[in-house]
């Protein structure tokens, strides 16, 4: 950084490369101890399309000679050949390294850039402008001690500055920088740039961000970005963007004087005489002989001592990875997390959260997803938002569901309590993922905002006659035999030819049919996906509780989404369901049309029609099959007899 | 009062971090081992991820045999010294084929290693693999999240890749389909030589200048490493001369170019690495093909 000139000019002939530090030369040594022991600063840069972010990085890396000779003629000649900078060097070509980015001049994902000053390491999350990568900008953002959001000085704030504003915000980013970019396009005028922080600071504060440093820059040309004030801007007093973000504080020095916390990752046990938790500290500071609590379990002991690779140490700090040995042989595993004993985290499995929606399938109500926070997964449901932010005027808007990019705020309930805390207190045990389980695919980000007070309230009442005593009057194993298939399959008229079959066996059985819990536990339901969820999760429910009063039950609905199914089979013990596929093609089914239901879906009166307008995913392992075609349904019920008898 | 981390604590924990998510979620991880000092730096860190325990998981080499001997001496030793499994696969097919370095060009890297790693892996049924690259040393590198998913037939797709926030790596699959996980991500090639120095890390010491036998071929300076296979290959001997070099980077021999040098000990090579002015790949022929797309055109293959 030391040969860093104000502004310098942009010459496309190359004379601006690396340039090597002289200590390197003089004493590579004392080169390498003053770079041992600097900081690391991670920031974002975010804004709108073309402000100007991957042309600002690129000259971040240019200014602080991270470009090689080599790579500094590849980029001569591809600003020639691809460029929009006319003659001069276009940096953004730096940045911008996929095929499909060059060819639309766009920045798709989010790309990681690393340069370095005197004082600071640097790791800059170059994100996305355009709204549909939104997602991209929340994973920026999710790692970043410091947001630069860029301005385009001639255009001010637009929706996107408001929208990667707000988003930063919500993430827990406070360090903001408000770039105004091309201030040589306004030629340097100090009115345009008051004009554009005034108007920024009202928005900010509505959104309650109170720590934001305004700097005219200009990217392009370089002003104010390495030192400042730049020629061009007598006026301005402030720092250059390179030395504030030397000076800006680093999120986990913060994290450090919290009470501690560890979610532990992995139990560790080489041998009979050794049992670590390994895990990175994340939160505040433990030294050998501190009291701790093992959240959820609730079991205490005392830090025996800290071992790592390098050997034991006297203290471990928020930040550094670790293996803590306890005390006593308590309980304690993967997901769990270690807390200061007097200080310990909360436990809770049902909470108010702000989500961000990730994923082209929108948030499905009721549906069971993955739900991944610290180290620990649990399956968990989120009900219908309580409302929609409008992130462009802060409105809050009613929501039946989140499409992709939406964000709002939902009570989220998971299968079992959890270790949390709000995500302002801690990024760790309040931020959350979402993951499809049906595709595996990343759905969601969540922040935990409180647990909701009912989770601490409702307990299971424990009964002294069990399940098993149950099922042992009956003289039967209780089961679910889950009938699915199109409308006009088959599945009632089977499921009755079984359960007569079944009375004569003096079996105790019931039959919940599909049309007839619409009549009166789900009479509120109607056909959207979000409603068929919710009449699948309670007939499961229903269900559940049937076969522990030692009941063989029997279903007949269309259940149309394997993931339902699959959360009714979770709900039971293993064995208990059967899946029963009832094969019928679409072109039978229809051409049957009992009653009716089809003509009126291809006529256009019946919306969110299975197989119509809805779709129907086959069961990929079901206990068994029927095809009705092949078979009546006498031969129908008689097979599945068969194939359930020998289960008793 | 509180405790600064350094940039390298930072670093080392987020990789430690990174490696015990990997062997918590996965089911059958393994570690991918160049003997390249990043290659080093990887198994170093996994040492202390799982120490006192040795690293949960075997080392894979995917060998085209056509690398230094002094790679094959270090590889040996230092899965011995880790207390792992080393595992080396050599594409059958290539072998078969005596596919060369000489007479095959591109052909070789992909039959050596490209096909040769999608064929270890489904052989061993791995479904984790980790990597040693960086994000600095590419621009679809740059890209790429730590957890990187592959699909059956081990394509990257950059524009379906899974959104990857604060520290929570998603390592879920389907069968078939498997997860490249970057523990080194977010280090720089400068960050690499600090640690190797800090740490005290052995490397091969063919990136310490020495006097060896170098021959020329095509404009470049190559070592001698076997002399009567590469007469055997390239139909004449080469004509052998003595000179002071060191590698900036290790691959098969006859496609890795020497430099010149004078750098024998470690500050010395970083210090030459720093003075120079040209990138470290600058000399890789690989990640030139196709127009500068090469390398992500390589990954969407299977390439690492």
């Amino acid at each position: 950084m030391a040969e860093l000139t104000a502004s310098p000019t942009v010459k496309s002939n190359g004379n601006t490369a690396y340039r090597p530090d002289a200590l390197i030369a003089e004493d590579i040594e004392g080169y390498l101890a003053q770079h041992q022991d600097k900081s690391l600063l991670r920031f974002i840069t975010c804004g709108s399309v073309d402000d100007g972010k991957s042309t600002l990085i690129g000259r971040l890396l240019y200014d602080s000679k991270m470009i090689f000779e080599d790579q500094l003629a590849a980029l001569e000649s591809d600003s020639k050949k691809v460029g929009t900078q006319g003659q001069d060097l276009d940096f953004a070509l730096l940045v911008d390294g996929l095929a499909a980015e060059r060819e639309q001049g766009i920045t798709i994902d989010v790309a990681y850039r690393f340069f370095a000053t005197e004082k600071r390491k640097f790791i800059v999350a170059d994100t996305p402008g355009h709204e549909q990568y939104t997602r991209n900008m929340v994973t920026g953002a999710s790692t970043a001690d410091a947001a630069v959001i860029l301005v385009d000085a001639r255009k001010g704030v637009l929706v996107q500055t408001r929208r990667h504003s707000f988003i930063a915000k919500l993430l827990g980013i406070r360090n903001i920088v408000l770039a105004v970019n091309k201030m040589d396009l306004v030629d340097f005028d100090q009115a345009a740039f008051d004009a554009i922080v005034a108007d920024y600071r009202t928005f900010a504060s509505d959104i309650g961000l109170e720590d934001v440093t305004a700097i005219p820059i200009s990217g392009f040309k370089g002003d104010n970005i390495a030192a400042a004030p730049s020629s061009e801007t007598p006026w301005y007093s402030g720092p250059s963007l390179i030395e504030h973000l030397e000076s800006v504080p680093i999120a986990n020095r913060e994290a450090q004087s919290r009470p501690f916390r560890m979610p532990v990752q992995w139990v560790n046990r080489p041998n009979l005489d050794f049992r670590g938790f390994a895990g990175l500290v994340s939160d505040g500071r433990v030294r050998p002989g501190d009291a701790v609590r093992v959240v959820p379990s609730g079991a205490t002991s005392t830090i025996k001592s800290i071992e790592t690779f390098d050997g034991s140490l006297d203290e471990a700090v928020a930040g550094q990875a670790v293996t803590l040995t306890l005390a006593d042989e308590i309980d304690c595993s993967r997901g769990d997390v270690i807390a200061a004993a007097e200080a310990p985290v909360e436990a809770a499995d049902q909470f108010e959260a702000s989500l961000v929606w990730m994923s082209e399938d929108a948030l499905k109500p009721g549906r069971g997803y993955w739900l991944k926070l610290g180290t620990r997964t649990v399956t968990a449901t989120i009900q219908e938002p309580k409302y929609e932010i409008n992130v462009n005027t802060l409105e809050h808007l009613a929501a039946k569901t989140l499409d992709l990019n939406a964000i709002g705020v939902a009570e989220v309930t998971t299968d079992r309590p959890i270790a949390f805390e709000s995500y302002a207190d801690s990024k760790t045990l309040g931020g959350f993922i979402l993951i499809d389980k049906e595709t595996n695919a990343t759905v969601a980000a969540g922040m935990l905002n409180f647990s909701l007070r009912r989770a601490q309230n409702v307990h299971w009442q424990a009964t002294d006659i069990a399940r098993t005593d149950h099922a042992k009057l009956k003289n039967q194993q209780p089961r679910v035999l889950w009938f699915t298939g199109l409308s006009g399959s088959g599945k009632s008229t089977i499921a009755n030819e079984v359960e007569k079959r079944l009375a004569l066996m003096n079996r105790h059985t019931f039959l919940l049919d599909g049309d007839n819990v619409r009549h009166g536990l789900n009479k509120d339901l109607g056909f959207t996906e979000a409603d068929r969820i919710e009449n699948i999760r309670r007939v499961g429910e229903v269900a559940k509780l049937m076969t522990d009063a030692g009941l063989i039950v029997l279903t007949a609905f269309i259940s149309p989404f394997r993931a339902e199914r699959r959360m009714v089979r979770d709900m039971l013990p293993d064995g208990e369901f059967i899946e029963i596929f009832v094969d019928t093609p679409l072109e039978v089914a229809e051409e049957r049309d009992v009653k009716g239901l089809y003509k009126k879906a291809r006529e256009g009166t019946l919306k969110n029609f299975t197989g119509i307008d809805s779709p129907y995913e086959e069961p990929e392992a079901p206990e068994i099959t029927v095809n009705t075609v092949a078979m009546t349904a006498a031969e129908a019920a008689e097979y599945i007899l068969q194939q359930i008898m020998p289960l008793k | 009062m509180a405790t600064q981390l350094t940039h390298l604590q930072r670093l080392e924990s987020e990789s430690i971090h990174i490696l015990r998510e990997t062997v918590a979620e996965a089911e059958k991880p393994v570690m991918m081992y160049s003997v390249g000092k990043d290659s080093a730096v990887m198994l170093h860190l996994a040492r202390k991820a799982f120490y006192p325990a040795p690293p949960p998981f075997p080392l894979l080499h995917v060998d085209t045999t056509w690398k230094f001997r002094a790679m094959y001496d270090l590889r040996e030793r230092s899965a011995q010294e880790a207390g792992m499994d080393l595992l080396v696969w050599q594409n059958p097919e290539a072998k078969e084929r005596g596919i060369n370095p000489f007479d095959h060009g591109p052909l070789h890297t992909d039959m050596w290693k490209t096909q040769g790693l999608k064929q270890a892996l489904d052989h061993y049924g791995f479904d984790v693999a980790f990597g040693g690259a960086r994000r600095d040393e590419e621009k679809s590198r740059a890209k790429e999240r730590i957890f990187s998913f592959r699909t059956t037939s081990h394509g990257w797709d950059p524009k379906r890749q899974r959104p990857e926030l604060w520290n929570l790596y998603n390592a879920r699959k389907s069968k078939g389909e498997s997860i490249r996980v970057f523990p080194l991500s977010n280090w720089t090639e400068l960050d690499i030589w600090q640690y190797i120095m800090a740490e005290q890390i052995e490397i091969v010491p063919l990136y310490f200048a020495a006097p060896r036998p170098t021959f020329e071929w095509e404009g470049g300076l190559f070592m001698a490493d076997d002399i009567d296979r590469l007469e055997q290959v390239m139909g004449h001997r080469p004509e052998i001369t003595q000179r002071s070099v060191r590698f900036r980077t290790l691959g098969c021999f006859p496609l890795t170019g020497a430099v010149e040098s004078e750098a024998a000990t470690l500050a010395e090579v970083v210090q030459e690495m720093l003075l120079t002015t040209t990138s470290e790949r600058q000399g890789r022929v690989i990640d030139q093909d196709e127009g500068g797309a090469g390398m992500e055109k390589k990954k969407q293959e299977g390439y690492f």
